[in-house]
């Protein structure tokens, strides 16, 4: 296949020489040489020329084809500007070692910007991740042949026909098997005759990958005989089903995870909210101080981003806590029994912060970057999958619940803040400090609040205006949930999640929020007190 | 950030220092300085973006300065603070005109802010150079337009996803105030006049900050994997676009598989993003930090040395401000003096270069000519030019694609003199703009 560019001899007298000596290996080389030479000089030019070097690399089927679409995929593949000579750079500081790409030679990079990067545009990302995939159907690790033939399905051109069809007896692994006996099927759904669609409508059915059902929808609308189109409506029809189904615990999934965001942002506003009866209008900013605390350990340890996020909830508990325990003994604790004085206060404070975070850390945002072991998806199948972030949000959502419910209900600080929050004066009757467990008891809720801001620096932007986002959401789960109810707070944020997800796919994003905030509205009319009402004469006072 | 803290203090406080002076020694001081208006949020949502503006009229008149200032006086930059709220753009608008006595005015940046000063300036008959993108369907004697029309921006970005990436899906998102709404208005016209189907375009709009994106993005995949290639173009406006491109890339959707296309995203906005998941997502400027010419490098250089800060990055709108406020130098220049009235007649047809390294002219409508440019995200938060117009294209107040907009025009020369004459009735509207 690979052909010699030189070629002073003609066909005949080539092959005797390769037949008789070893000038073979020479020969090969030389031409694989002169194409890398070809190609490189392609790849420095604008993305027209780049796409094809990278069209003739694949071509000539040069040995270091998939190493040197590999390194453009990860952008490792430079150039140095004066003699647009590549070079593979792992990573471009001044001062970080450059291999020639020809010759493997290294050098040092004296200056950043003598080296550009061979980048690439869309076109040449599609153009590079369907070269591997074809490089990949001849992959060892039976995952990469899986992904290959994923690649491939529904995009097959007859060269590509023919190696599948060849590979298809030799594929060891059944699941890779099935999968290229899919992609085989699709293309006979599309070019095959009436037997052969048949048998393709049968192997189908049942298959979630859509370019299944997209040939079928085609294969409908297609001049194929009426059986083949009554055969492949109920196989449409048993894929739409299953679709239908899995869009549903979709929406569930979503809406829990959503609600347990929910959960995270007002759990800390119901202990100092909720048991206190403190309104703190600043609650969202000490879930943003918690967003910026991950973003200064991030910074301080830029090597382990993926350890950085657990350091981070620790760090975030004291740093919000402290913030609450200072605002608890400076302001609040002389406007006790003064609702709306609190309120005004404790928006001052909100300001201040905001204010302070732009100060130090400037307007913009900061990056919180995400780490590998959050980031991803785990699929269960082709239209149903769980992003990994989400689903370790849904999880630490659970174990922040369990562990505040713990110290209310197991430890002696919860006893106290139970008692102070019952019946304050009894409870100083019998001894306890009731102005030092109030600062503590902020300092819990604020705390929670930070660590809750950890999460969400996963999910949404780090910046001033982070806190004013969710302390309407927060409000709203804990007065719908009870005031004073963890597990209310617990319930209505999940609720609420859910119903804002179900509604959102036939209301729009803006209308759903309007008919839950609505819907909340009426709900308190009906019952003041929440979901869980408080009883007893904590809930009169 | 300290340092520039306390150059603004240096500066409000050698603000009123001078006008300390001018009221000891009122006729000689009034003389000496060009008074220049800066109205951009410092606090409050906006001031994300807004800051560094403020920062680049500054670092703007600075140069100027040094230059020999203009007509032989030195420039004097007030800055007010409307802190991100609407109302406040018109009493601060106001008393920059009235109380501060200032020739020009450089600000703004939702769209709102500016209607609601509008009226201001129309009625004090002063000048204000707005630099941010736009939805078109407004052309004020009173307003420079700097920023990108419609046709500009979101018309060419729809022409490279059509054409070049035979894109024939469209999900248009967008956030629920005016810009998104009159520019999907008129994308929808413009698609369904190119022959696209009802049924391929898929409009979305979520509130201000959505935070939740999980079901719209799983819609948008669900779109998209129904055969035909998709695009979506968002006018997603600041904040809500993190969680946005966090969503796709966690829900693995590339840029190979759905682009991408941004009209609000830029620079600035990156510089918040860990951009690894958004390689190859597009956006739509006039301007990118990454464009190869030497009055961009000067700029660079220029912006870099003022702000004391090598990581910060340049974008779109400061390039507006640059054009705008070198239009103004030049016009003022032409016109000899300062007075707002001659400035608005001497403006039109000014031509200034560009950091793109060519011109923009002052066009007849107050909006200018610009290249239209599409970027690709990489992963330094940079964008690369994959597709450029081959000339500049002159911004067009009224789309050329809704109803009741196609007909009229904007002249604001004499005879015409007219922001919105409707050519079918031969009638000027009235309206001022």
């Amino acid at each position: 296949m690979s052909k010699p560019l030189v070629r002073p001899l003609p066909f005949f007298a080539l092959w005797m020489l390769i037949a008789l000596l070893l000038g073979l290996s020479l020969q090969a080389r030389a031409a694989e040489d002169e194409t890398l030479a070809q190609v490189s000089a392609l790849l420095v030019q604008k993305f027209d020329q780049r796409a094809r070097g990278v069209a003739l690399l694949v071509e000539q089927e040069h040995p270091r084809t998939e190493e040197i679409l590999h390194l453009l995929k990860d952008g490792e593949l430079y150039y140095r500007k004066d003699d647009d000579r590549l070079f593979i750079v792992r990573s471009a500081d001044t001062g970080a070692e450059a291999l020639d790409l020809l010759d493997g030679s290294a050098v040092i990079i004296e200056k950043k910007r003598d080296f550009r990067k061979v980048t690439l545009n869309n076109l040449m990302r599609g153009q590079i991740s369907q070269a591997l995939a074809e490089l990949g159907l001849k992959a060892e690790d039976p995952e990469r042949r899986a992904a290959a033939v994923r690649e491939l399905l529904g995009a097959l051109d007859p060269d590509t026909v023919a190696v599948l069809r060849n590979r298809i007896g030799d594929e060891p692994v059944t699941e890779v098997r099935e999968l290229m006996a899919q992609a085989l099927a699709i293309q006979d759904l599309e070019t095959g005759d009436e037997a052969a669609r048949l048998q393709a409508i049968e192997r189908l059915d049942g298959s979630l990958e859509p370019p299944v059902r997209n040939a079928l929808t085609a294969l409908l609308e297609s001049d194929a005989g009426d059986q083949v189109k009554r055969q492949a409506q109920l196989a449409l029809n048993g894929i739409d089903e299953k679709i239908r189904y899995y869009g549903m615990l979709e929406t569930l999934y979503f809406g829990i995870s959503l609600g347990s965001v929910l959960v995270l942002a007002g759990i800390g506003l119901a202990i100092t909210f909720g048991v206190m009866g403190v309104i703190n209008m600043a609650h969202g900013e000490l879930i943003m101080l918690g967003a910026y605390t991950t973003y200064v350990i991030q910074q301080l340890m830029p090597n382990h981003i993926g350890a950085s996020i657990l350091v981070a909830i620790p760090a975030a508990f004291v740093v919000s806590g402290l913030v609450g325990i200072a605002i608890e003994r400076g302001v609040i604790r002389f406007l006790y029994g003064r609702p709306l004085e609190t309120l005004l206060a404790t928006f001052g404070i909100s300001l201040v912060l905001q204010q302070a975070v732009r100060s130090i850390f400037s307007p913009l945002n900061r990056s919180v970057e995400t780490p590998d072991w959050m980031s991803g998806l785990v699929e269960i199948n082709p239209v149903f999958s769980l992003t990994l972030s989400r689903l370790y949000i849904i999880l630490f959502c659970l174990l922040v619940f369990a562990a505040l419910v713990m110290v209310l209900k197991r430890t002696p600080l919860g006893l106290q803040v139970r008692a102070v929050s019952q019946n304050r004066a009894m409870a100083r009757a019998m001894g306890v400090r009731s102005k030092w467990v109030d600062a503590l008891t902020f300092g819990l809720g604020s705390g929670v609040a930070g660590v809750a801001g950890v999460a969400l620096s996963q999910l949404t932007n780090v910046g001033p205006n982070l806190g004013q986002a969710y302390i309407i959401d927060s409000f709203m789960v804990v007065v719908f949930g009870g005031v004073g109810n963890l597990w209310g707070t617990l319930v209505a944020g999940l609720s609420l999640g859910v119903a804002n997800k179900v509604l959102e796919p036939w209301a729009g994003a803006v209308l759903a929020k309007i008919l839950v905030l609505v819907f909340i509205i009426l709900f308190i009319q009906k019952r003041p007190r929440g979901l869980f009402p408080q009883r007893g004469r904590a809930a009169e006072g | 950030m300290e340092n520039k803290a306390s150059k603004s203090r240096l500066l409000l406080g050698s603000v009123s220092a001078l006008a300390l002076s001018v009221s000891m020694n009122v006729a000689m001081a009034a003389e000496d300085t060009i008074k220049v208006g800066i109205l951009h949020s410092l606090s409050g949502t906006m001031a994300i973006s807004e800051t560094t503006l403020k920062d680049t009229m500054l670092m703007l008149i600075e140069e100027q300065n040094k230059k020999g200032g203009l007509l032989g006086k030195q420039l004097e930059p007030v800055v007010v603070d409307p802190a991100s709220n609407w109302p406040l753009f018109a009493e601060k608008a106001r008393e920059l005109i009235e109380k501060n006595k200032v020739d020009a005015v450089f600000g703004c940046w939702t769209s709102v802010s500016r209607k609601s000063v509008l009226p201001v300036f129309e009625e004090l008959d002063s000048l204000l150079f707005y630099p941010v993108q736009y939805e078109g369907e407004e052309s004020s004697k009173n307003v420079f337009y700097t920023g990108a029309a419609p046709n500009q921006q979101a018309v060419p970005a729809v022409d490279y996803l059509m054409n070049d990436l035979g894109v024939e899906r469209w999900v248009l998102a967008g956030t629920d105030y005016v810009y998104p709404r009159t520019t999907n208005k008129i994308l929808e016209a413009y698609l369904k006049a190119k022959g696209v189907a009802p049924e391929d375009i898929m409009i979305n709009y979520t509130p201000f900050g959505h935070a939740d994106w999980q079901s719209i993005v799983s819609d948008i995949k669900k779109f998209g994997s129904e055969g035909k290639k998709t695009a979506v173009v968002s006018t997603i406006n600041g904040d809500a676009n993190v969680p946005f491109y966090k969503e796709l890339g966690a829900q693995g959707v590339s840029a190979g598989d759905i682009p991408v296309v941004a009209f609000s995203v830029g620079e600035e906005e990156l510089s918040g993003i860990d951009t690894a998941p958004l390689v190859g997502h597009l956006a739509a400027w006039n301007y990118f930090m990454s464009v190869d010419s030497d009055a961009n490098d000067g700029f660079i250089d220029s912006w870099h040395s003022y702000i004391e800060n090598e990581e910060r990055v340049t974008n779109d709108p400061m390039e507006a401000h640059y054009i705008g406020f070198n239009m103004w130098v030049e016009a003022v220049k032409k016109a000899g003096t300062t007075e707002p009235a001659a400035v608005q007649d001497a403006i039109v047809g000014v031509a200034v270069p560009n950091l793109t390294g060519g011109y923009s002219t002052m066009m007849p409508n107050h909006h200018i000519t610009k290249p239209v440019l599409i970027g690709e995200i990489q992963d330094d938060g940079q964008f690369e030019v994959v597709w450029e117009t081959s000339g500049t294209v002159a911004g067009d107040a009224w789309s050329d694609y809704l109803e009741g907009s196609k007909d009229i025009i904007s002249d604001w020369r004499a005879p015409l003199s007219c922001g919105n004459y409707n050519t079918k009735t031969g009638k000027c509207s009235g309206q001022n703009f």
